[in-house]
């Protein structure tokens, strides 16, 4: 067949590059979808223990977060190293939790209120006393579905 | 030079080169600004908040399994000194019973576990006592759901088999007001 034999002589060497964009794009989509800014500067040191029995925080939107450890180098010269709490992204202390709560809450539907958990990222060396007094804080505020944020145990089975 | 007359451009069409240096631009912003978190952790339902101390006094001794802590991060579990990495068996004879123990709860349901810890408690100590209760509960679930329905126990089963195991074996955890002791 003569077809193919020809085609040596017509191929075009210039490959189109007109594609690449959408390509590199879909990839920009991709990483804009998956990736969550983080919201908050992270004032304290958060270093949280491993576990193994986890579970994954599903909804982004659905979850806050309060940061309990010590304050970060820079910090320490105006709040010392006592562990503290940090709620968005200031430092805190327990009273603040209700209306930090509510101002979350306003921007989830009210059908999912429910569904709203608190991720607590506890640095490991933190006292129980410190967690104990917040964790009585989200009870009293009706926060009860709670989340010890854990690294997995590299070293389990 | 005379000038090229614009009409004589028109079929140019634009160079889309640049495209996807630009894309890339915007891609490797996004990458370097993001972090993806691991999002995981030990999912606990706190109790509601209630004013007065509940009652435990009603409950049988053999039916309460207690975890102390201190704030040396020793533990204490129904009077021994025991170590961490036991806790979970113990926690799994305790509750499944196997040998009808007079010492040990009466069946699965009935069972309670009581966890104290102190103010001074590491955080990365209580933790780890929590997750191996969880994972204590994990494997008996885990047990029984084999040998009823033949499948490992895991969240996308059907939503009966959960519900019957755990019945079955309910999760139950008290935990006690820490005593002031060892804060910083």
């Amino acid at each position: 067949m003569s077809k193919f034999s020809k085609k040596r002589g017509k191929a075009d060497p210039a490959i189109s590059t007109a594609s690449l964009p959408d390509i590199i794009f879909m990839l920009l989509f991709f990483f804009m979808v998956v990736t969550v800014l983080r919201d908050a500067e992270l004032k304290v040191n958060v270093s949280t223990p491993y576990a193994t029995e986890l579970t994954k925080l599903e909804e982004k939107s659905l979850v806050n977060y309060l940061y309990i450890g010590k304050p970060t180098q820079k910090y320490q010269a105006l709040y010392g190293t006592k562990p503290r709490l940090q709620l968005g992204d200031k430092f805190a202390t327990v009273a603040d939790i209700p209306l930090f709560l509510e101002k979350h809450k306003i921007k989830v539907p009210e059908a999912r209120h429910g569904q709203i958990t608190s991720s607590l990222r506890v640095d490991g060396e933190v006292t129980m006393g410190i967690v104990q007094d917040v964790k009585t804080q989200l009870r009293k505020s009706g926060q009860l579905k709670v989340n010890y944020s854990a690294k997995k145990d590299p070293d389990a089975k | 030079m005379a000038k090229k007359s614009s009409r004589d451009r028109m079929s140019n069409e634009i160079n889309a080169g640049s495209m996807a240096d630009i894309a890339f631009l915007l891609l490797i912003f996004f990458l370097v600004t993001t972090t993806i978190v691991e999002d995981k952790g030990i999912t606990v339902k706190l109790p509601p908040w209630s004013e007065e101390e509940p009652d435990i006094t009603k409950l049988k001794k053999r039916n309460v399994f207690s975890v102390l802590v201190n704030a040396q991060d020793q533990l204490l579990v129904r009077g021994e000194p025991t170590q961490v990495e036991d806790l979970r068996e113990r926690a799994k004879t305790f509750i499944s019973n196997p040998f009808n123990a007079e010492d040990m709860a009466e069946k699965p349901t009935k069972a309670i576990i009581s966890l104290k810890n102190d103010r001074g408690t590491s955080y990365e100590a209580y933790l780890r006592v929590y997750n191996e209760l969880k994972a204590a509960y994990n494997e008996l679930w885990d047990e029984l759901s084999q040998r009823k329905y033949g499948v490992p126990y895991s969240d996308d089963m059907p939503f009966a088999y959960k519900k019957e195991i755990r019945s079955e074996i309910p999760f139950v955890l008290s935990e006690a007001e820490p005593t002031a002791f060892g804060e910083e």
